[in-house]
């Protein structure tokens, strides 16, 4: 893997380092390095089961791994909590539960807050700063169960943007949204880039890799490849990471769909 | 005795009136945790724990020999406890599932404790009867001091609640957020779940292990369909189990040898039934009339634009058309006069003759604006 070494390593955004994960005894990641510079747009690609959410979920310590070690801006996760959001999937939670967009928006700010801390008028204005950058500002009443996918998504990205971290990490943000709000993402996402933000993002269609990011990890349970996309994204690593069935650059435009190897 | 003069009596009588703000007391307490149970989707955790503290409120009349409610109660939240422990780590360290894990711990525990209450009966002991009232509920044994001792524990569980309120608001709708916001998510689990336990066992002796969990579902369940929002449904669940509580308590009270438990589940379906029926938005009743106008809205149009078809094939303006033809263009979907005179009313269409109908030239505006509308939209 190319990328900063030694004492260099001090200025990754991200950090991982011999990060292996297992539930019961089949590994999820197996000895992943991997090294984020900050100010780029990473997207995690890797077939089903490769271990994408697993690695997100590592990084911030939500899920135990068994060995490595992620530091953030060259110290431990734990210390520099604060400066990384996370945006889950966006069926991770239940959309029916008794809240408002405003109110979702806002628990971006619950961990500045702290324990006794209460919501009030900065943490409101936060919120609706956020809610314009996503286009949302005229839904801030609205029950959540009343949005539709691509509205819940954006809710989310609200509530990372007032979290006001450095570092992001995305859990496919692009699932089961229309093009419509896939652009408005990618907008917004490029925005961050250009505020100095590190942000990597779990995804799937590997059609856009090239459009949207600047920097790719191929993940299939070890790291095939991490790297600026021009250097990493190639048909050598597409085939490793995807078990031979991808043919990505030999058929540039791509129309047939990609088959994931079954699990 | 009507209403005045029970309302008159409540207020006179002492014992009615310990029952009746017991019995509120322990309704709001258990309607307000019951919010988030339900919320988390642990609905049925608190069938679990009501049946686990049976035991531990047997041992701990056989190791005191005490029947104060504080010590009867510590036994139960002690064994309730245990019991959702169990529950967690059988999760955890096994591959049954939820739910089996806590039929398994609810039936075992129970039936443990009926052994031990059958065992209890038994001895010849003079203080031994009355604990049997832990299996339905008697609220008439409530004392002043079993209502004090509610009104202390209720009050700490509502308490830690307010202080808590953003955080178990955060950990109820995204856990994972929560942690990645640094907050110990399992401590709140916790501490969220002692305060269930705490809010049962307080119940037990005035609604029974049995159907206690009813006081923590019911009104949730009930209080969801009027508000999308966490804090009124929360007040509203605690209004909702002190109504349930209080007239479930004074029932039974009033009425000799009939247990709590069963009149106050009665009350709460009550509510329930009428909050699913007629809440405005999530009722059944209010979705049926939407339909009904949504219905009635789309049979109208399509006799507008079944009018248009006709007068377009027929070029001449204010041509009428039998009403036999539009029923047959409705495909019996039935409506058609209703929606005739619905389209006459607003002066869309009008009577050319006999059981003839034509559009207007309004009506021949608006069907047009339709049609356009319906080619839009795919």
């Amino acid at each position: 893997m190319t990328g900063p070494r030694g004492m260099a390593g001090a200025e990754s955004a991200i950090r991982v380092e011999d990060l292996t994960v297992a539930y019961g005894e089949k590994p999820v990641l197996w000895d992943v390095d991997m090294a984020v510079p900050p100010g780029v747009l990473m997207a995690v690609i890797g077939p089903n089961g490769a271990g994408k959410t697993t690695l997100i979920k590592a990084i911030m310590g939500l899920v135990r791994p068994v060995a490595g070690y992620v530091s953030i801006f060259g110290k431990p996760y734990l210390s520099q909590r604060r400066l990384v959001g996370y945006v889950p999937q966006r069926n991770s939670v239940d959309w029916d539960f008794p809240t408002s967009v405003l109110d979702v928006v806002m628990m971006g700010r619950y961990g500045v807050l702290g324990w006794f801390g209460r919501p009030g008028r900065a943490e409101r204005k936060a919120a609706m700063e956020a809610l314009t950058k996503v286009g949302m500002a005229d839904l801030a009443g609205r029950q959540i169960s009343q949005l539709s996918g691509g509205q819940q998504q954006r809710v989310f990205l609200a509530r990372a943007l007032v979290q006001d971290a450095r570092v992001y990490l995305m859990d496919e943000p692009f699932q089961g949204v229309d093009a419509t709000t896939e652009r408005a993402i990618v907008t917004l996402l490029k925005e961050m880039r250009s505020e100095g933000k590190t942000v990597l993002v779990v995804h799937h269609d590997l059609q856009t890799v090239p459009e949207y990011f600047d920097w790719v990890t191929l993940l299939n349970v070890r790291c095939v490849a991490s790297g600026p996309v021009e250097k990493a994204f190639i048909d050598r690593n597409l085939r490793l990471t995807y078990g031979g069935r991808v043919s990505y650059l030999t058929h540039h435009a791509a129309e047939e769909t990609f088959g994931h190897p079954e699990e | 005795m009507g209403i005045p003069g029970f309302v008159q009596t409540l207020f006179a009588d002492y014992t009615l009136r310990q029952v009746a703000l017991g019995a509120a007391m322990l309704g709001i307490v258990n309607g307000v945790l019951g919010s988030f149970a339900v919320l988390r989707k642990q609905s049925l955790l608190g069938d679990g724990i009501s049946h686990a503290a049976l035991p531990g409120i047997a041992l701990a009349f056989l190791l005191t020999g005490s029947k104060s409610s504080l010590t009867l109660l510590l036994g139960a939240a002690a064994a309730g406890w245990v019991g959702t422990l169990l529950i967690m780590s059988i999760v955890n360290h096994t591959r049954v599932k939820y739910d089996s894990a806590l039929g398994l711990v609810l039936s075992v525990f129970f039936g443990f404790g009926l052994v031990l209450l059958t065992y209890i009966q038994k001895l010849p002991v003079a203080t031994q009867a009355g604990l049997d009232k832990f299996l339905f509920g008697q609220a008439a044994t409530l004392l002043r001091k079993d209502v004090a001792t509610i009104a202390v524990l209720g009050g700490i569980v509502v308490a830690f609640l307010l202080v808590f309120w953003k955080e178990f608001k955060l950990v109820s709708f995204d856990p994972d957020f929560a942690f990645s916001l640094g907050y110990p998510v399992r401590a709140l689990d916790v501490l969220l779940t002692t305060l269930l336990v705490i809010a049962i066992v307080i119940g037990l002796q005035t609604v029974g292990v049995v159907l206690m969990s009813a006081m923590v579902v019911a009104p949730a369940a009930a209080a969801r369909q009027w508000t999308d929002r966490l804090g009124v449904m929360v007040a509203v669940s605690g209004i909702f189990g002190a109504l349930a509580g209080v007239g479930g308590a004074l029932v039974s009270s009033s009425a000799s040898r009939i247990p709590t438990g069963p009149t106050i589940v009665l009350c709460a379906s009550a509510v329930v039934l009428f909050s699913l029926l007629l809440a405005p938005n999530r009722g059944l009743a209010w979705g049926y009339f939407r339909e009904q106008i949504n219905r009635r809205q789309l049979q109208t149009e399509a006799v507008l634009g079944d009018l248009y078809i006709l007068a377009r094939q027929h070029r001449e303006a204010g041509h009428g058309h039998p009403v036999e033809v539009l029923r047959t263009m409705a495909h019996g979907h039935g409506g058609v006069d209703r929606s005739l005179k619905v389209l006459q009313e607003r002066g869309l269409v009008e009577e050319t003759g006999p059981g003839e109908w034509a559009l207007t030239p309004p009506g021949m505006e608006e069907a047009g604006r339709l049609s356009r509308q319906w080619r839009e939209t795919p």
